[in-house]
């Protein structure tokens, strides 16, 4: 199963690495982290995407815990929560393909952030199904260079992480 | 008070009243060093490599219930302390390394002597540090202390670049550490204590599995009180030995892959299992497969929620410190109204009683060669079954677990977790000092002994008077066994050509050496040894080449398929 697990660890220098040594350490999947300071200047939050039966991720979520900068420790995917990931996408641009490529960049409400004569630089958001369809519908050819963040999440509603 | 930061790190020790650091010097700690050197209260052991420093700080902790202090210099020092904190980590036990760094400007220039101690140790310890601000000193040894001893103890490294311990600042050490990130859960959950009670009361076949935590928390006292009153059978751990007196009729011996048979068998089909301080290790339960196939309900007691439900799902998780929740459990016990099945408790005393009789520790004693077990069950007897018996790792250590009858904890000290080969000296020598008018024996081989055999001057120096007993076999007794069991008796380098006369090799130290090798003369040895109060006595017993370790339960078998003695093969 696929879960998502949100962090607040403090924003100390080897932070980081303690959260990734542990899952190499440990044999644990790692699918994308994504970290950045909290409003909060001294804690960052991190969004880890993992896979594992439910035994595996009991044992990831305690043993995060268990790391001494480690201050807060949520499974978002076990109620309802929001994921997004950034793309960046630069496609060629050119004759027909042009307004082609303007087309699908309106349809999955992208933004053409960047333009040269032969060239788009498009801005998508979403879920990771939502930016992979976007690379299945345009043609494959014409992709130049893909950028993705992997992903943030937030729990729905009252859900809260926070100190 | 305006001090500098080495002057700092030593204050800091006093105020966490540090008898003994175990170290070494070298560039980067030579102001701490200086420090050191215009004070008396802190004293320092110098020993002959950093990894005895950290075992014998190691062997100091297990023996108290105090903190382990070592320092190390930077870049060769530190990493010859990482098997010796890996071997802490594993134990849990409770230290403080202090390594120094190049100075602050040259780190990351991959400059002399540099290395990245803080990455380097960071998969070993509970936690580490790099000091890069004076003023930080005292309130991140404040920390490490803290983190060292309190929820599950374990080894914390301060790193401490050398200008840093130039700098001067104003000290004041803090009186409460603060850290909102780390809150370890002491108390038991009372719901669930109340659970585990009545699991107990209602249990048939119940059985009583304890380890090393039981040690760590000084619970055993609480231990034996709570097994006593339930009546039921306990086996301790490698970790766990004198958590509960061996010479009692509730216990069972050790479990696991050298455990005793009535110890494995009552493991195997309790219906009720309650594991106190434990972990399941794969070296107790053997393949897990196996020991889930049997059904049991099982309480688990343990101050790390991560140990829970790890390696067995368990079904009454209680996260606490031991002697707390085995506190909370004798008085929900002393007022509960709920009768034991006392019915069942007898029967299920009857079969462990006809389990008990395959006597499954006997062993074919000899007037010719020296059989290991004698030498154990002598060292037994001669010292009371009452001193610090510290060991390495293989073959006899396993002899020294089965053999010598302990009734009290931190009197045995060995590495349960790594395995590490070569601590059995240090820990004596920490045992040693802790302990100075007690009997102090560690138990070698002439394969671990020589890992840091260079301790021996270390030894002089200081005069401790440890009883070295080496089980001589000229084989890597362990590797040896395996080899001929399950590898048909390939010895592919377990052999040890060119050893030394280890009792000339101690005389050359200024100790004394004697090499005994007819069973008629062991005991004598064993008595002349330990009447020597201020002597370091190294035994060189020559014992017999082709003994193995029974009973064993083969890697990745299950706790009932045993080998019980070498007629089972």
């Amino acid at each position: 199963m696929r879960h998502v697990i949100a962090l607040l660890i403090e924003n100390e220098s080897g932070a980081l690495s303690r959260v990734s040594g542990l899952f190499s350490a440990r044999g644990y999947n790692i699918e994308s982290l994504t970290v950045a300071p909290t409003e909060d200047p001294s804690l960052s939050r991190m969004t880890i995407v993992t896979t594992g039966s439910d035994d595996i991720i009991e044992q990831i979520t305690k043993q995060l815990n268990k790391l001494v900068d480690v201050v807060k420790v949520v499974d978002l995917s076990e109620a309802a929560h929001i994921e997004r990931e950034l793309m960046l996408i630069k496609v060629r641009a050119t004759g027909k393909d042009r307004e082609e490529m303007k087309r699908m960049a309106d349809i999955f409400r992208g933004r053409i952030i960047d333009a040269t004569e032969s060239s788009y630089v498009i801005e998508l958001t979403g879920n990771q199904t939502k930016l992979d369809s976007f690379i299945g519908a345009i043609d494959g050819s014409l992709i130049l260079e893909t950028v993705r963040s992997g992903i943030t999440g937030i729990g729905r509603s009252d859900r809260i992480l926070k100190l | 008070m305006v001090l500098t930061g080495a002057e700092i790190v030593i204050r800091c020790l006093q105020e966490e009243k540090v008898e003994y650091v175990f170290g070494y010097p070298g560039g980067a700690v030579l102001f701490i060093y200086d420090a050191l050197f215009q004070q008396e209260q802190v004293r320092h052991v110098l020993v002959r490599h950093e990894q005895a420093a950290v075992h014998a700080a190691d062997g100091f902790a297990r023996s108290t219930d105090k903190v382990g202090v070592a320092l190390v210099t930077s870049g060769p020092g530190a990493t010859n302390a990482v098997t010796g904190i890996a071997t802490a980590f594993c134990d849990s036990i409770p230290m403080v390394i202090i390594s120094g760094q190049v100075p602050t400007a040259a780190i990351g220039q991959d400059a002399f002597q540099e290395v990245d101690t803080v990455g380097i140790t960071r998969p070993c310890v509970k936690h580490n540090f790099l000091v890069k601000d004076v003023a930080d000193i005292a309130p991140t040894i404040k920390k490490a202390f803290y983190l060292a001893k309190t929820g599950r103890p374990g080894p914390v490294l301060v790193d401490i670049p050398k200008d840093v311990t130039a700098q001067k600042t104003e000290f004041s050490y803090p009186e409460a550490v603060e850290m909102r990130s780390y809150s370890p859960v002491v108390k038991g959950h009372q719901g669930q204590i109340k659970k585990a009670i009545r699991l107990l009361k209602e249990a048939k076949r119940p059985m009583i599995y304890t380890g090393g935590g039981v040690v760590l928390s000084d619970a055993a006292d609480a231990l034996t009180r709570l097994v006593r009153k339930l009546g039921m059978p306990v086996t301790n751990t490698l970790m766990g030995l004198g958590g509960y007196p061996a010479t009692d009729p509730q216990y069972l011996g050790m479990p696991g892959m050298h455990g005793t048979y009535e110890a494995n068998m009552s493991m195997h089909f309790s219906d009720v299992l309650l594991a106190i301080g434990a972990r399941f290790d794969d070296r107790v339960i053997g393949d897990p497969n196996h020991f889930a196939q049997e059904p049991r309900k099982i309480i688990h007691i343990d101050i790390d929620p991560a140990s829970i439900s790890k390696r067995v799902k368990v079904d009454v998780p209680i996260v606490g410190d031991v002697k707390d929740v085995l506190e909370e459990m004798i008085r929900q016990l002393d007022s509960t109204e709920e009768k034991g099945d006392d019915e069942a408790l007898a029967t299920w005393w009857k079969q462990i009683d006809e389990w008990r009789r395959r006597d499954c520790m006997k062993f074919k004693n000899s007037d010719e060669i020296i059989k290991p077990q004698f030498v154990i069950q002598k060292l037994c007897e001669v010292t009371g079954g009452d001193a610090f018996i510290t060991s390495d790792v293989g073959q006899h250590q396993m002899w020294a677990a089965q053999y010598y009858k302990f009734d009290k904890p931190r009197r045995w000290l060995n590495s349960g977790g790594l395995g590490t080969m070569g601590v059995g000296l240090p820990y004596a020598m920490g045992a040693q000092l802790a302990h100075p008018g007690s009997p102090v024996a560690c138990v070698t081989g002439e394969a671990s002994i020589q890992m840091n055999i260079q301790e021996l001057s270390t030894c002089k120096q200081f005069r401790l008077p440890i009883k070295i007993c080496n089980l001589n076999n000229r084989y890597l007794g362990m590797v040896r066994q395996w080899q001929e069991l399950f590898h048909g008796g390939r010895y592919s380098e377990s052999y040890m050509d060119s050893l030394p006369d280890f009792a000339k090799l101690a005389e050359s130290y200024g100790h004394v050496g004697i090499q005994v090798k007819n069973p008629s003369d062991v005991e004598g040895a064993l008595r002349e040894a330990f009447s020597r109060k201020n002597d370091l006595v190294f035994l060189d017993f020559l014992v017999d080449q082709t003994e193995n370790v029974y009973p064993m339960v083969q890697g990745g078998k299950g706790l009932t398929e045993m080998i019980l003695s070498a007629e089972d093969l």
